[in-house]
């Protein structure tokens, strides 16, 4: 049987191959509860001013213990170049890791990528020794080129950013996965379980959700399920799927029917 | 003392002066292990909180880490 590998990404292995943010749950212990059932190693966290009113404000590291949880900071929300490398120093001098999932947003309705803008960025980035996970468009050309760049792994939508929509063009995703040599891991889209499953199938190397496990009626028990099918599409995949036939073939031998 | 007229997270704002970032953070109650200073755009490491001091019309950015995905 084919045994599957640790998930390598910049020099560090994991065991999970699914990733999960931290925003939008309705409780902190909901959220920690619905990591811990995920089972994500890897756990996402933005940059924002702390809030000087609210006093004792702890933040998130207070949930987050970084001994147990490989926190990487995101650059959610910036739409410039300048604006997310901005973001990116921050996050590094908080002193976890040099890991960096940018984001540079170029429209606010879809919040879909600047392609532009995120190449310049992570050129930048990647000489100031960040490694990037550049959350980027299904587009094959943008994707080499933020390898060129120095993108230590590549995060293709699978559909809109919070939409749940799922894995909108399998096609490209598998294209993008043949081609590129860095880590592919599927950012944003996934709604439910099947989503997580048919992502998996496509061959990349992992998945990071957020808003499906946030948003779902109970939480705890929706990353449960995304553990599950996140194991079982990559299981799927490592075994390799039976071909498409547009006839039907049948599984029970016909030889030795009655006359 | 003095008081300084500075700018903290996008607002104006009165501190007891002089103070040095160090010492502002503490005014504010905020512990400096789960917070990064900007000072004046420029990123103020840990270890140069205290010996950097707080002037008049400088731009302060406290940031922490959030929830997000």
């Amino acid at each position: 049987m084919t045994v599957d590998t640790p998930f390598e990404l910049g020099g560090r292995e994991f065991q999970s191959r699914l990733m999960v943010g931290t925003g939008k749950y309705r409780t902190n212990d909901e959220m920690v509860a619905a990591i811990n059932a995920s089972g994500a190693e890897i756990v996402t966290v933005a940059v924002r001013r702390v809030d000087l009113d609210r006093a004792n404000d702890a933040g998130i590291l207070h949930h987050l213990p970084a001994d147990r949880y490989f926190l990487l900071a995101n650059t959610a929300g910036c739409y410039t170049a300048d604006e997310a490398i901005r973001y990116a120093r921050l996050a590094r001098e908080a002193g976890f890791n040099e890991f960096i999932k940018l984001e540079v947003i170029g429209d606010k309705e879809t919040l879909l990528p600047d392609v532009e803008g995120l190449l310049t960025a992570t050129r930048q980035l990647a000489g100031e020794g960040f490694k990037i996970l550049a959350y980027t468009n299904d587009d094959l050309i943008t994707a080499l080129r933020l390898e060129d760049a120095g993108a230590t792994a590549v995060m293709p939508l699978a559909s809109p950013i919070g939409s749940g929509l799922g894995l909108i063009n399998p096609f490209s995703i598998r294209t993008i996965k043949r081609r590129l040599s860095v880590p592919v891991i599927v950012d944003a889209g996934v709604g439910t379980a099947s989503d997580a499953c048919v992502v998996m199938e496509q061959g990349v190397d992992g998945i990071l959700m957020n808003t499906a496990l946030a948003q779902a009626r109970e939480p705890v028990a929706m990353a449960h399920a995304m553990r599950l099918a996140v194991e079982a599409g990559r299981a799927a995949w490592l075994a390799g799927r039976m071909p498409k036939r547009e006839v039907a073939m049948p599984s029970t031998p016909e030889v030795g029917m009655l006359a | 003392m003095t008081e300084l007229a500075i700018t903290l997270n996008g607002a104006p704002r009165q501190v007891a002066g002089p103070a040095s970032l160090d010492d502002l953070l503490r005014e504010l109650g905020l512990d400096a292990r789960v917070v990064v200073v900007e000072h004046n755009r420029q990123i103020v490491r840990r270890a140069q909180l205290a010996a950097t001091p707080v002037s008049a019309g400088d731009s302060i950015e406290v940031v922490h880490f959030v929830g997000g995905g």
